[in-house]
Order: structure tokens, then sequence, then C-alpha cells
């Protein structure tokens, strides 16, 4: 019995860890700055695909290396999910605070074209999408730079847009009909890729009867960091501050001399960050594909809005409150508590699938949301200005 | 209505370029509907000059035009002869100007020491960030020292008044700009206020534009400007105050 108690709150957790790993970045993104961001899904599949590049740069290295490629492949993960969410709020998300609906189409659109590009990248299209990047920013750059720069950008982009675009057509397909397949072929495909744990996180620890994989293990100790380096860099830094100061209160904020585009960029690049780690953890559980994000885009935005938009313990709790109801939900671990009545047992039967123990879940949160609306820990006061 | 004469041409204490503040010719729309209408106004180095009128005629419009949050259509806006109208709100509080908004807009959530650090912020990248709080601060509003760790949105009105005013000085500001200090707060904190605001003047020498409709405070200024439908109708220095200006002017 306590046994079975024991492995449901194990399992429980680990499951809510996963989600508030994933949760974790959007409730910076979602729950300080107030932005929906549709593409943390994609985000977080770019940290898994990040990951399995990294090890299979790992691997050509050779023995030593190979066993601790987890360690790094978490670094670049956090780094190129940063910088492409510091070029999604840069590009997109910027032009569209205070307006909530614009940016849930945008940024879905932006999380389409993040799984697309995943399935069709290859050479001839990386070099293609380069050429075209240098050619048009390069030009802008370089007009940038005269003094009558405003009235003759019109037209320079009217120029540059179609001229930039038909050469890097033309070299990426010159490109394709000289090497073939070696450049056509995309690196990732539709297909899922699998990363593979290294070496001394395969196994588990033994626990009475069961098995606690490592994986999980690491990645309780993994978001358990996370929790408080984030808690640290709110609240013990000075862009922590300037972060706390412009989610509550944006114009006074700037008002008092804070830089607040680049406190809105900084925010959103670490929190794309955190859903890039988020991704290497998730690879170590399955195999990815192009669709990962999509499978935790909404149980991550359950966890913040449970928890209380704005509140990252709120968004621990509600990680973990998840986590255990679906794992004791879909393990049916509460059977031998109900032997007494077979109606009981068979509804319990009815939700003990994974897909069924979904349901059960979204159905409670309905429930819930119509008690307390505002979450778990609800903001007190005003709330994050537009 | 036609403008009071010499109203406009009236220069106030300094001429042209020497003004810490200066506004030319400036109108500002909220959408549609023209909110100031070319006002021209200007605060010399190291004075006080208070801006009267009487609710709605764009007093606070125009400190939030100065502080860049509303955006100037047409007319310009110098700070110490530098033009600010195409910076934003917190280029111009780096360049020196210390907002005290009305309604004061101390950060609810974070403590009073987060919110006088906040005021840090405005110094000049080069000049050394001290994480200290000077104690020049804690003589002009003693009660700020037994607050430290309290949160923003917890302190009285006239509390916060006096947080607002020292976060603003937290940035060495060359000029201070205070809409309604006064607005809501019991008459004892208003004296402290007022002493503390002379204090400033009087110690560190930096300019002040306020938006007031406490008399006795009013007075202190040293010039006036008075404001109807968004323009300048009438001004000069606060002893020639007559009592028909003041009941036209002051809602009091």
């Amino acid at each position: 019995m306590l046994e079975s108690l024991l492995d449901g709150i194990f399992n429980g957790i680990s499951i809510g860890s996963v989600l508030l790993l994933a949760a974790l970045g959007l409730a910076i993104v979602f729950g300080l700055m107030g932005v929906i961001n549709m593409a943390h899904g994609e985000l977080m599949m770019l940290g898994a695909y990040t990951t399995f590049v990294v090890q299979n740069g790992f691997k050509a290295l050779g023995a030593p290396w190979s066993d601790f490629y987890i360690f790094f492949a978490l670094i670049a993960a956090f780094i190129v999910t940063a910088l492409v969410g510091l070029l999604l709020e840069r590009g997109v998300v910027r032009y569209l605070y205070g307006r909530p609906l614009e940016t849930l189409l945008a940024t879905w659109g932006v999380s389409l074209i993040l799984q697309q590009f995943i399935r069709s990248v290859s050479w001839q299209f990386a070099a293609g999408v380069g050429v075209f990047c240098l050619l048009f920013f390069g030009a802008l750059w370089l007009i940038s730079r005269r003094p009558d720069f405003e009235q003759i950008r019109g037209k320079a982009i009217a120029i540059m847009l179609p001229l930039s675009g038909a050469i890097s057509l033309v070299v990426s397909n010159l490109l394709g009909q000289t090497y073939k397949f070696a450049v056509t072929l995309p690196w990732f495909g539709t297909q899922g890729v699998d990363v593979t744990a290294p070496k001394w996180l395969r196994g588990g620890l033994p626990l009475g009867g069961y098995q606690l994989p490592y994986t999980r293990v690491f990645i309780i100790a993994l978001t358990i960091l996370c929790l408080f380096a984030v808690f640290w860099f709110l609240n013990r830094t000075v862009w922590g501050l300037r972060i706390r100061a412009v989610t509550q209160n944006r114009s006074m904020s700037a008002c008092l001399g804070i830089p607040t585009q680049k406190v809105d960029a900084l925010t959103f690049a670490i929190g794309s960050g955190l859903a890039g780690v988020a991704g290497c953890a998730v690879s170590l559980l399955g195999s990815v594909s192009s669709n990962t994000g999509q499978s935790y885009i909404v149980d991550t935005f359950m966890v913040v809005v449970i928890g209380g938009v704005g509140k990252l313990v709120g968004s621990i709790v509600a990680a973990a409150t998840i986590g255990i109801i679906s794992y004791v939900v879909g393990s049916n671990a509460l059977a031998p508590l109900v032997e007494f009545s077979p109606f009981l047992q068979g509804l319990l039967e009815f939700f003990a699938t994974a897909s069924m123990a979904k349901v059960f879940v979204f159905a409670l949160i309905v429930i819930f949301l119509q008690f307390r609306p505002a979450g778990l820990f609800p903001q007190k006061g005003r709330t994050v200005d537009a | 209505m036609s403008h009071p004469s010499g109203a406009l041409s009236a220069q106030p204490i300094g001429a042209g370029s020497d003004l810490m503040l200066d506004l030319t010719d400036l109108n500002v729309y909220y959408g549609e509907s023209h909110i100031l209408r070319s006002v021209d106004m200007g605060v010399a180095p190291g004075k006080m000059v208070c801006l009267i009128g009487r609710n709605g005629v764009g007093k606070t419009t125009l400190l939030k035009t100065v502080m860049g949050l509303l955006p100037t259509r047409t007319g310009n806006i110098k700070l110490a002869g530098e033009s600010i109208a195409r910076k934003t709100s917190d280029q111009r509080a780096r360049m020196g100007i210390g907002y005290v908004p009305q309604g004061r807009e101390i950060i609810p959530r974070l403590t009073v020491k987060d919110n006088l650090l906040l005021g840090l912020e405005a110094r000049p990248k080069g000049s050394k960030k001290s994480q200290d709080i000077p104690n020049e601060i804690f003589d002009l509003f003693p009660v700020l020292k037994t607050m430290l760790s309290r949160m923003g949105g917890d302190l009285s009105g006239g509390q916060q008044q006096q947080l607002a005013i020292a976060r603003a000085l937290m940035g060495n500001p060359r000029l201070l700009v205070l809409d309604e200090p006064t607005e809501g707060i019991q008459p004892s904190i208003i004296l402290e206020i007022e002493a503390a605001v002379r204090r400033i003047i009087q110690t560190k020498g930096i300019s002040v534009l306020l938006v007031e409709q406490h008399l006795h405070f009013v007075r202190q200024a040293d010039w006036y400007y008075a404001m109807q439908k968004g323009g300048i109708v009438a001004s000069g220095p606060t002893h020639e105050l007559s009592q028909q200006v003041i009941q036209k002017f002051l809602a009091v």
C-alpha cells in the first residue's frame, strides 16, 4: 500500500517535473510578460533537435566526451532557443504587445513555420536562406548608414526583396543541381530522431519492486536546478529587478530610466531558453519529431493558468498536482481502494489509459476554473500591464 | 478666450537657450482630439515653476508629453538646450528628468528598498551604481527608513508620495517633474512634502516643474503658468498671483 503510494507520488512528480520544466519558460513569457506564445512548444522542439545535433557531434569525438554530451547539449539548447526567441521577440512579438489575439495568431504561424523548417531543412535550403539574409539584411544595413535612410527605405526594400529572393533561389537551385542528393537530403526529415541517454543515465535506482529510471531522476534534479536559477535571477540580480518592475508597471518603469525594450527582449529570450532546456530533457524520454512541441503546448498553458498567471509558486504546485493526478488516474492506482464497489471500479477502469486520464484531468481543470478563474494563487491588485 | 496681455511674451526668468526645460509650439493629440494647443513654456535652472488650471485642461497631458509618454504632433521639447522630442521615456529619464506621476505609481509588489533602487536606473551609465541608498534621502523623508522591507503597495498615500519623490531623486535629476504631489494626502504630510521639495531646490539646485491645486504650495513656486482648454493663457511670478487668477484657475 505504502509502496504503491510512493510509486504514485514519484511517478506523478516525475511527470510533473517535465510539465514544470516545460511550463517554466512559459510562466515567464506568458505569466510575467503576458505574451501568449503559441510557438513555445516548437522552441522546446528546437531544443530537443539541438540536443540531437550535439549528441551526434560528441559521438564523433569519441569515448570520454560522448558520455557528457548532455551537459553541453543543455547549454547549447538554451543558447539556440534563446537566440530564436530573441529573434521572435524583435521580429514579431514586440509589434503586438497589448494585442493578445494577434500575438496568439502570429506566434501560432511561427510555430507552423518552425515545424516545417525542421522537416525540410537541408544544406540546399539553409544555403538559400543564408544567402537571402546576407543579401537582404546586408543591403539594408548598408543603406541604413546613409543619412536619407528614412526616405529611401520603402524603395530599397521593394528592390532588394525580389532581387535577393531571386539570387538566393538561383544559388540554392544551382547547389541542388551540382551536388544533387548530398545537399538536398533533409537534415532531420519528417521521421522522428532518437536521442540516446548517456551510459550513466541508463538503468535505474531500485526502489522496492520498482525502478526509478535515472533519466527521470535527472529531469527532476534539472527542474529543481532551473527553478532555483530562475528564482535567483528574478529576485537577486539587477536585471531581475528590472524585469519585475517592467512587468508590474511598464510605463512608470520607462519613466524611471529602465530600458524597457531591452528588458522585454531579455525576458523573452530567457523564457525561450528555458523552453530549450525543457526540450533537451524531453528528448531523453522518447523520440523527437517536428510535432513534439504540439503535445506539450496545451499542458504547459494549463500549468500556468491553474497556478495563477504571474506566480511561479503556483506553477510548481499546479505541475505537481496535474502530474500526480494524471499518473494516479492513468495507472489505476486507486483500484485497490474501491474493491467494494464494482461501479467505482468500472469507472476508474474507464479512465485508466493515458489519453482518458488526460480527459479526466482537463475535465477537472474546467470545473476548477469555474470556481477559481484566477488560478490557485491569484495575483492580488493590478495585473500585468499591456 | 483672449490671451491676457503679455502672457506668452513674458520671458520666464532667463531666456531662450539657458532654460532647463523649453517647450515651443507644442501640439499633442489623443487620437483625433486636440489636447495641447501650441503650448510655449519654460523652466529656468534652479527655479520652481507651477502649472495651474482646472481639472481636464491638459496639465497632466503636458507633463506626460514632457516625459515622453505621449507623442508630440508638432513643436519641440528641449532639455538644457538639447531636443528630446524624439527620445523615449527611458532615454529622457537617463538624461536627467525625474518624474513623480499623478497617483504616484509605486511598483506595488516590490519592497520600498527595491522601489528606491529602481531610481538609480536614471543615472548615466558611466557613474558607478552603488546599491546603497544615500542618507540625504532619509534626511528628507525619515519615514522611509523604517519601511524599507515593506511592499510598496502596502504604504499609505502620503508615504507612497514621499517614496515617489525619493525614488525620482535617487537618479540625481536635473529637472524634477511633480504631478499633484498633494492630491488626496492629509494636511500634515502636505507640509512635510512641501518642505522637502523646498529643501531639494535649495540644496541641490535642481529645477522643478509642478502641477498643483494646493494654493499654499503654488505660492512656493517662482513662476506660474495658467492653462485653459489645452493652452497657456496666463503666466507670471507667483507673488503677483491675484485673487482673480486664483479663483479662475485653481479648483479651490
